[in-house]
C-alpha cells in the first residue's frame, strides 16, 4: 500500500491517545489513592528519610509524580503528533 | 506595621501599573487575552489564579491540626491538574471559544444546556469569590488597622481597575506578578524555619530529616509530642479511609471542573500549549504545596515547644525584664510573638486552672488538664517569620502575599462571572445579533457589576451561611455538575443533549441538597452514621459525580444520537489543528483560528 515514510492511518491516532491516557491515569491513581490512602497502612512500615512512606506519598510524593506525569504526557503527545503528522 | 503598609502599597501600585499597560481592545482580548499567552506565563498565572487566600494563609495550619488527614487538600488540589492536562485542557482549547458554557451549549446543541452550565458556573464562582473578598477585608482590618468594610472597598477598587480595563489580559499579567509576591512570601520564611529546626534549608527535605542535634526524625518527634498531650496521632486520621478517598476525589475532579481554572487554558495559542501549560501550572503550585506540609509540621512542633508550660507574660508588661526574671527563677516565659499576635485575636490564652502557665492539651490529655491556648490556623504562616526571627520587612511581605493570593483568585472568578453574563447569556442566548464592540462594553459593565456584588457578598459573608462551606460547595458542584458533561462531551461521541441536561441536573441538585442539609440545614449536627455511605458533605460531590455520569449515559442511550455535524465536531476536537466549524453553535459564533 503506502510507502514507509508516509503518514500512518490517522484512525489509529485516537486509540493510541486513549491508551497513553489510561496508562498515565493508572499511575495517577496508584500514587495518590493507592499509595497515599488505600495502601498507606502497609507502606507506613517503610520509611523515606524520617517519614513513613505512605504518609509521605500522601503529603509530598504524589505531587512530584503528578508533575512528572504531565510533562511525560506532553512529550509523548508531541511524539504521537509527529508520527501522525498532526500539526496543532 | 510600617513594612506591611510599604509592601501592600508597592504591590498594589505594581498591579495598577500592569492594568494600565494591558488594556483589552476586543472581546478576544477581554475573555481569553487574545489566545496569545505563553504556556509558562499562563502556568504562573494559573498558579496564582488557583491558590487562594485559603491555600496561602490557612492550608499549612489546617494540615498542622489534622496531620495525615490534611493530605486530602494536598493531593486533592494538585491531582486535578493531571486530569486537566490529560482529559480537558487541550481539547477545550482546540474547541476554540471563550467560556465553559460555550462548550456545553455548542457541543450539546442546546441553549437549555448552556443556561444550566451558566447557573453552575455562577453559583460556584460567587461562593468562591465571597470568601476571597472577606479574606481581603480580614487582612486589611487585622494588619493595617483599617475597618473591615474599608478593606474590602480597597480590594474592590484594585480588582476593578485591572479586571474591568484589562479583562483576561490585565488579569493574566497581574496574576503573574501576584504569583511572584506570594511564592516569595511563602518560601523564604519556610526555608529559615527549616534551617532552624532541622539544619536543612530545603523545607521538603527538612520534612524528612532529624531534628537538629537529635537522633529522632522531626515527624516522629512531632507525633510523640502531640500524642503525649492527648491529641490524635499526627500520622493517622480519625476519618474513615472511604471518606478520605471520596474527599480527595471530589477535590481533584472539582479542581478539573472549576470554570475559573479551565478558562485559563483558553488563553494559550494551541492545544499543545494548553497541556504544557497545565504542567507548568502544577510546577508553580507544587512549589507552595510541597512546602505547606513542612510548614504545618514545623509550626505545630514549634508552637508546642515554645508555648506549652511557659509562664504567660501579660501584654503591657516589660517583656525583656519579665523574661529575664522568669529565667532567673528557673521558668520559661511565653514567646514574644504570642504577645504580638494576641492583638489580632488570632491567638488567645485563657488561664483555666489559674497557674499562670499556658497549657496546650488535646481532648484525651493524660494529666486531665484542660486546653488553655487557642491558635488560629493562619498563624502557621503568619507568625513564621517572627518565630524564625526574620527581619520586619519579611513579616510585612507575608501580608502582601496573602492579599496577592486573594486578589488573584478573585480576579479569575470575576472573569467567569462577567463572561457568563455578557457572553453566554447576552451574546450567545438572548441578543445574538450583538456586535463585538457592544459585547465588550457589556463585558466591562458585567465585570464592574460583579466586583460590586462580590464586595457586598464579602461584607455580608458572615450572614451568608454558604460562604463558609466553599470547599464543599464549589468543589462538590464543579465535580458533580460540570466535570461529567465536559468529559463525556470529548470522550464519548454518542453523548447527546438530553443526556447532558440530565447529567448536569443529576449532579447539581442532589449535591447541593446534601451539602445544604448536612452543613447548614437540619442535619448540621449529624455524624458519619447518618451520612450517605458514611461520606461527608466535602466528599459527596464524588459520589454524585459517578451517578451523574451513569444517568447521563443511560439517558443518552435511550434518546436520539447527536446529529452528524456534532459528531464531526467531537472528531475535530480530538485531533489538534483539524477544527472546522460544525453545527448551529459554530454557525452563530465561529471558533478561533
Amino acid at each position: 500500500m503506502a510507502a514507509n515514510d508516509e503518514t500512518p492511518d490517522r484512525r489509529a491516532y485516537w486509540p493510541e491517545v486513549i491508551r497513553l491516557t489510561l496508562t498515565l491515569l493508572a499511575i495517577w491513581f496508584a500514587v495518590s489513592f493507592g499509595a497515599g490512602i488505600l495502601l498507606r497502612g502497609f507502606l507506613d512500615q517503610f520509611h523515606i528519610g524520617g517519614a513513613p512512606l505512605g504518609f509521605w506519598f500522601a503529603q509530598n510524593g504524589s505531587i512530584y509524580v503528578f508533575v512528572i506525569l504531565i510533562f511525560y504526557y506532553c512529550a509523548a503527545m508531541n511524539r504521537l503528533e509527529k508520527k501522525y503528522r498532526i500539526e496543532g | 506595621m510600617d513594612w506591611t503598609i510599604f509592601w501592600v502599597a508597592a504591590t498594589f501600585a505594581t498591579y495598577f501599573g500592569i492594568a494600565i499597560w494591558a488594556r483589552a481592545g476586543s472581546t478576544n482580548d477581554f475573555y481569553v487575552a487574545g489566545h496569545g499567552v505563553h504556556p509558562v506565563v499562563n502556568g504562573m498565572a494559573t498558579a496564582a489564579d488557583w491558590m487562594s487566600a485559603a491555600s496561602f494563609l490557612s492550608m499549612a495550619g489546617l494540615i498542622a491540626g489534622m496531620g495525615y488527614g490534611g493530605s486530602v487538600y494536598l493531593m486533592g488540589w494538585t491531582g486535578g491538574y493531571v486530569l486537566l492536562a490529560l482529559l480537558l485542557a487541550p481539547f477545550l482549547r482546540e474547541f476554540g471559544k471563550f467560556t465553559v458554557p460555550d462548550f456545553v451549549g455548542d457541543r450539546y446543541y442546546s441553549d437549555t444546556a448552556r443556561i444550566v452550565a451558566v447557573i453552575c458556573a455562577l453559583f460556584v464562582s460567587f461562593t468562591y469569590i465571597a470568601g476571597q473578598m472577606s479574606g481581603v477585608g480580614i487582612a486589611f482590618s487585622r494588619f493595617l488597622g483599617v475597618d473591615f468594610n474599608t478593606g474590602i472597598f480597597a480590594g474592590m477598587g484594585i480588582v476593578f481597575v485591572y479586571a474591568v480595563l484589562g479583562g483576561m489580559k490585565g488579569v493574566t499579567y497581574t496574576q503573574v506578578a501576584q504569583y511572584v509576591v506570594l511564592i516569595f512570601a511563602y518560601t523564604v520564611p519556610a526555608i529559615f524555619i527549616s534551617l532552624m529546626l532541622t539544619g536543612n534549608p530545603v523545607p521538603q527535605l527538612g520534612f524528612l530529616s532529624n531534628l537538629k542535634g537529635e537522633e529522632i526524625s522531626m515527624l516522629h518527634k512531632l507525633d510523640l509530642t502531640v500524642q503525649d498531650l492527648g491529641f490524635t496521632s499526627y500520622l493517622s486520621s480519625t476519618k474513615s479511609n472511604l471518606d478520605i478517598f471520596c474527599i480527595t476525589a471530589a477535590l481533584m475532579f472539582g479542581t478539573a471542573g472549576l470554570p475559573h481554572v479551565i478558562i485559563r487554558f483558553f488563553t494559550v495559542p494551541r492545544a499543545a500549549d494548553a497541556r504544557l501549560s497545565a504542567g507548568w501550572a502544577l510546577v508553580f503550585i507544587a512549589l507552595l504545596y510541597t512546602v505547606a506540609p513542612a510548614v504545618g509540621a514545623f509550626s505545630r512542633l514549634n508552637v508546642i515547644s515554645t508555648v506549652n508550660e511557659t509562664t504567660y507574660v501579660t501584654p503591657g508588661e516589660d517583656y525583656a525584664a519579665k523574661a529575664a526574671a522568669l529565667e532567673a527563677a528557673g521558668e520559661r516565659a511565653s514567646p514574644a510573638w504570642f504577645e504580638n499576635w494576641e492583638i489580632t485575636t488570632l491567638v488567645a490564652f485563657d488561664d483555666k486552672n489559674g497557674d499562670g502557665k499556658m497549657q496546650i492539651r488535646g481532648p484525651a490529655a493524660p494529666d486531665g488538664l484542660e486546653n488553655e491556648v487557642t491558635i488560629n490556623n493562619d498563624i502557621a504562616v503568619l507568625a513564621n517569620p517572627e518565630i524564625a526571627k526574620l527581619p520586619d520587612w519579611v513579616i510585612g511581605l507575608v501580608v502582601a502575599g496573602g492579599l496577592a493570593a486573594a486578589l488573584s483568585t478573585a480576579a479569575g472568578l470575576l472573569m467567569v462571572i462577567a463572561s457568563a453574563i455578557s457572553h453566554d447569556l447576552c451574546r450567545r442566548t438572548f441578543f445574538r445579533s450583538m456586535s463585538d464592540k457592544a459585547e465588550l462594553r457589556v463585558a466591562r459593565l458585567a465585570a464592574a457589576g460583579a466586583v460590586v456584588a462580590a464586595g457586598f457578598m464579602g461584607i455580608y459573608s458572615a450572614q451568608l451561611a454558604f460562604v463558609a462551606q466553599v470547599v464543599a460547595f464549589a468543589f462538590g458542584l464543579a465535580a458533580a455538575s460540570l466535570f461529567p458533561v465536559i468529559l463525556l462531551g470529548i470522550f464519548w461521541k454518542r453523548m447527546n443533549r438530553e443526556g447532558a441536561i440530565a447529567a448536569m441536573l443529576a449532579g447539581l441538585i442532589p449535591t447541593f441538597a446534601y451539602i445544604w442539609h448536612f452543613k447548614i440545614g437540619a442535619g448540621k449536627a449529624a455524624g458519619p452514621d447518618q451520612w450517605l455511605f458514611g461520606v461527608s458533605p466535602e466528599g459527596i460531590g464524588f459520589v454524585f459525580m459517578i451517578s451523574s455520569i451513569l444517568i447521563g449515559v443511560a439517558v443518552s442511550l435511550l434518546t436520539q444520537p447527536p446529529p452528524q455535524d456534532i459528531q464531526d465536531l467531537v472528531e475535530d476536537l480530538r485531533v489538534p489543528g483539524t477544527r472546522r466549524p460544525h453545527g448551529p453553535g459554530d454557525a452563530a459564533m465561529p471558533p478561533a483560528e
